[in-house]
């Protein structure tokens, strides 16, 4: 069982820190298939915040095929993040290493490529909407 | 379904205005918190759903019915005020007793459980107790009514932080448990960040813009560019606020459709800008190139 927490500064709403925390303790191998997720009424009465947060989350997440509620008992994790993804971690990150240290050459300070990199990702991902 | 229904509703305190043209439909289930300005017309409106105010135009329904018609209407919509009133030479006990002969729904066990967990005594005289233990005990009452719908004005503003926090976990408990609708005024962004699902903002005793958090904070978008007209602007995209400097210019816009123009920068908001810039931004408009420097 994961515990959520809500981060104030995070700039997300609350429903999209639940999803992504879900994600993220799937991605780790934090959640295997089959575990439940915290009960709805116990996330609310921890958190304080409104049910239908919790309740919008999880239908996400049973969207993309993640888990799955069963009435009465709860929702449970269907499938894993994790092994798809940590194979192709390794050489994505190296190939991040060698272009941050060719942006470093061409005179980029940190706060020079995280502006690069962030304009970049959001136009990508706007094109990829559009 | 919905809770509270209003058309055109406007209340006339002698020759001012604190609540006109109000059109608003408050569906049922969800917590809808009620922001806006000192004198916007929030208890105003809360007062009228209540039935402790008197429409001077338009009607109001809540839960089916026209808000103080009788007992019936009583039991099913739950009024706590802004200064929280308790009777000052009443005990706490006696606030519980009262509250089981007055209301039909009453939870007993709920409101004796929460009175145990605040730590208030219940031989203490209401008037002896702190504004914040006030407040506890007078939401402890609202909630343990069990209404269909729960108004509160301002209920944690005398609150501490961690008294704050266990009010909020408590009502939260009892919109998942007993399907309750709460319609909540605060000032206190990051709460309503927390426990609403829908939004009202009232400026100059109007309704500026209400719908679900979530999709107001996907519809608005702060766009940066060079200076340029806000005409200019396609049409789908309206115009909440915008600010020039002499290079650049700054919109807010309200929009389904993606951003598509290249020029400007794109960023979301958070719910406090958000609120934020309907409320420094009154009338709804497109104000023409004013350099601010």
């Amino acid at each position: 069982m994961i515990e959520f927490h809500l981060d104030g500064r995070s700039g997300l709403s609350p429903y999209q820190q639940l999803v992504r925390q879900v994600r993220h303790a799937l991605r780790l191998g934090l959640l295997h298939e089959g575990d439940q997720l915290p009960k709805v009424k116990d996330v609310v009465a921890d958190l304080a915040i409104n049910p239908n947060t919790v309740l919008k989350a999880y239908r996400e997440l049973e969207h993309d095929g993640l888990v799955a509620a069963r009435p009465g008992v709860g929702t449970f994790v269907t499938a894993t993040l994790a092994g798809t993804s940590l194979t192709a971690l390794a050489p994505l990150r190296q190939d991040l290493r060698r272009w941050l240290a060719k942006a470093r050459r061409a005179g980029l300070d940190e706060e020079g490529i995280e502006a690069l990199f962030l304009t970049t990702f959001r136009s990508a991902s706007r094109e990829d909407i559009a | 379904m919905t809770v509270l229904s209003a058309r055109g509703l406007g209340k006339k305190y002698k020759r001012c205005w604190a609540l006109t043209g109000c059109t608003l439909d408050v569906p049922a289930g969800h917590v809808t918190g009620l922001v806006g300005p000192n004198g916007a017309g929030k208890s105003t409106l809360l007062g009228l759903a209540a039935g402790m105010l008197a429409p001077s135009s338009g009607t109001i329904e809540v839960c089916g019915g026209v808000p103080g018609s009788g007992p019936a209407q009583l039991a099913k919509v739950g009024f706590v005020a802004q200064n929280a009133p308790v009777y000052a030479n009443l005990t706490v006990e006696e606030h519980l007793r009262l509250g089981a002969r007055l209301n039909p729904g009453w939870d007993d066990g709920l409101a004796r459980a929460r009175i145990a967990r605040i730590g208030l005594d219940p031989a203490l005289a209401a008037g002896k107790l702190s504004g914040g233990q006030r407040a506890q005990l007078a939401l402890t009452l609202g909630i343990a009514k069990r209404p269909e719908l729960l108004l509160l004005d301002e209920p944690v503003a005398s609150l501490d932080p961690l008294a704050r926090r266990e009010f909020l976990q408590d009502l939260m408990e009892a919109v998942a448990e007993h399907g309750l609708s709460v319609v909540m005024s605060s000032h206190l962004v990051a709460d309503l960040e927390r426990v609403c699902d829908r939004l009202v903002v009232l400026v100059d005793s109007r309704v500026r813009i209400a719908g679900e958090v979530d999709d107001l904070l996907a519809t608005h978008r702060r766009l940066t560019g060079p200076r340029r007209d806000v005409d200019t602007l396609p049409g789908d995209q309206q115009v909440v606020s915008v600010r020039h400097t002499d290079r650049q210019t700054t919109v807010l816009v309200r929009t389904e459709a993606p951003i598509l123009d290249p020029s400007w920068d794109v960023g979301e908001l958070d719910l406090e800008d958000l609120i934020l810039a309907y409320l420094t931004n009154p009338g709804a408009g497109r104000p023409g190139l004013e350099v601010v420097r």
